[in-house]
């Protein structure tokens, strides 16, 4: 493309080349504001009931008369009875994502661990074995799942939770840990091995730090999977206290009279901490993002 | 965003198998022990948390007068109708616009840059948050965003967007497509960005317009790319409950129900677990057969790259 575009910006252009360019920037910013207005249309809404101080939707406006933040102190500060709990509920949201974040890490790089550079037999089996469970939609598994659990006896328990996270994750973090490591030389495992080392050190020493970039990116992934699952969070934990944000977001929907500037004040706190996890791993998950994506 | 990070990623399972190195046919006796301690973890998930779910889940939905039931409750029936055109509409909708897209965010402009990095927001936020705006704004009526804004504009009176099961449904997938679509463009946009350039430079130079290299390079190229992404996407929609539960909520009256909802208020609301996990396992000869086609779409893609 350079060396044709150079090329055509020495040459003069005519007029009408010109007017035809302007037409097209035209047609383009155009474009532009029509789909900023749809992006940004819903998260609008939210920052809008969040600010009015009556909590109202049932308003005429297209922005609210008395903007405040009070909403979001009240959240902050526990300050209305169906968000009691907020900061546990919170706290709830974080331990799942951080212990799903690490169990996801350390089965998935110890099975492509195995697969990969133990050469385990017939390891193909538990690569394909993995991509059916990332392709069966996780809603279809939710009753059968539910009902196993009150078996193993963690109903209404945060573990719970976690094991079903930690299942629909893990899938992503072998593909992703396989072919990452496809670019690591064998050659380090051998000359290790040659040393003395036994695989756990392999594992520990040459692997991980090697592996450090896809690490990130499918650690990244499964926070933010395990942050924005609602079905399994809402089945499996059913007391205000073991609930997640979402869950108790879900119930303000059941009420006749929600105070919907606190409802849309939770969801943007809520909503903070991916988008900015996402922002700032951006470049790190681009990696695979084809297979990842976030799933449903 | 690098290029060539995105479309390889996409031979994702299928380059397992072949990129397995050449080593030598036995381990040793200890490296085998090792090996299979440290794909004992993950085995260990699978069974109790994949294995016996879908094993027991079959047996829940084994019962023949299920289906029975099902057949006989218009609500499935509806659902069913409502579930392919959800899928059918929102998948084709969100992948056609995202191609299209892409090509927008190739310019290089800067602006472009800021607009992509807006752009991408719906996906980033989590989808509990995101639809339960949609919801309040469309079922404020006769307020609400988008009715003030018709009266503003246009001065006319919106209508109340979940009174009748098809608009209700329209409003569900315009939430999904709103949600799903920067992900699938942001994927375009890898794929298009690793086409190379001297392709659409030779086809200028031989007179192509625009429109004919977007038909005779980027299509034939992105192929590939657009049926397992479209394959996926319908796997993915298919089992996303979240803008039918939180957008239009199954109103009225489960006119805009999909089968997945329709089976949790089997399970939770009706209390007939079975005839939940019926309802799901009704979707699996739709299912099968968009795996089969992306086992396949993935195996020949790995050749072409």
């Amino acid at each position: 493309m350079s060396t044709v575009l150079t090329h055509r910006q020495t040459v003069r252009r005519p007029p009408r080349y010109r007017l035809r360019r302007n037409l097209r920037e035209t047609a383009a910013l155009a474009f532009a504001v029509v789909l900023l207005i749809w992006t940004l249309a819903p998260i609008y809404n939210m920052v809008m009931v969040s600010l009015d101080s009556k909590g109202d939707v049932f308003s005429n406006d297209i922005w609210p008369a008395h903007p405040s933040l009070d909403s979001f102190w009240i959240v902050l500060s526990e300050g209305y009875w169906y968000l009691e709990y907020f900061w546990h509920q919170f706290g709830n949201s974080i331990y799942i994502g951080a212990v799903t974040t690490f169990l996801t890490l350390l089965i998935g790089s110890l099975a492509s661990f195995s697969i990969g550079r133990l050469r385990l037999k017939n390891g193909w089996i538990v690569s394909n074995a993995a991509l059916l469970t990332y392709v069966i939609p996780a809603s279809f598994l939710a009753i059968p799942f539910y009902s196993i659990m009150l078996k193993y006896g963690l109903a209404n328990n945060l573990w719970s939770v976690i094991f079903a996270e930690v299942t629909f994750a893990t899938p992503y973090a072998i593909f992703i840990f396989h072919q990452y490591a496809v670019s690591i030389p064998m050659e380090l495992d051998e000359a290790a091995r040659i040393d003395g080392a036994s695989p756990i050190q392999i594992y520990l020493r040459i692997y991980l730090p090697l592996m450090a970039p896809a690490l990130v990116a499918v650690g990244t992934y499964a926070l933010l999977l395990a942050w924005n699952e609602y079905l399994y969070q809402f089945m499996l934990l059913s007391s205000t206290r073991s609930m997640t944000v979402p869950v108790a977001l879900a119930q303000f929907l059941n009420s006749d009279e929600a105070p919907w500037n606190y409802m849309m004040a939770t969801a943007i706190i809520y909503a903070i901490p991916p988008v900015a996890v996402y922002y700032a791993f951006r470049r790190r998950m681009t990696a695979g993002l084809t297979m990842g994506g976030v799933k449903g | 965003m690098s290029a060539g990070s995105v479309v390889p990623a996409a031979t994702g399972p299928f380059a397992l198998r072949r990129l397995r190195l050449p080593g030598p046919g036995h381990l040793h006796g200890s490296d085998l022990v090792w090996s299979i301690v440290f794909v004992v973890p993950y085995a260990a998930l699978f069974t109790a948390f994949v294995v016996y779910p879908i094993g027991y889940g079959l047996w829940m939905g084994s019962d023949p007068a299920l289906y029975a039931e099902l057949l006989s409750d218009p609500r499935y029936v509806r659902a069913a109708v409502n579930t392919v055109l959800f899928v059918g509409l929102a998948v084709n909708v969100e992948m056609v616009l995202a191609l299209l897209l892409s090509g927008f965010f190739m310019r290089r402009r800067r602006w472009i840059k800021a607009l992509l990095v807006i752009y991408i927001l719906p996906w980033t936020l989590p989808a509990v948050p995101a639809y339960l705006s949609f919801h309040w704004m469309l079922a404020a009526y006769p307020q609400g965003l988008p009715n003030n804004l018709l009266e503003a504009l246009f001065g006319i009176e919106g209508p109340f967007w979940f009174n009748r099961g098809w608009l209700a449904l329209g409003c569900d997938i315009t939430a999904s497509v709103w949600k799903w679509m920067p992900l699938w463009t942001l994927i375009f946009l890898g794929g298009r960005m690793a086409i190379p350039q001297d392709l659409y430079d030779a086809a200028s130079i031989d007179g192509a317009s625009g429109y004919r290299r977007f038909v005779h390079i980027t299509v034939p190229l992105l192929t590939n790319l657009y049926v397992i992404s479209t394959l996926i996407a319908a796997i993915w929609t298919f089992g996303d409950y979240a803008p039918v539960l939180f957008v239009s909520g199954g109103t009225p009256a489960f006119e805009s129900e999909v089968i997945s909802t329709l089976g949790f208020h089997y399970a939770l609301d009706f209390a007939n677990p079975p005839l939940g996990v019926a309802a799901g396992l009704t979707a699996l000869p739709i299912l099968l057969p968009i795996l089969i086609l992306l086992t396949r779409a993935l195996s020949t893609m790995e050749v072409q790259l």
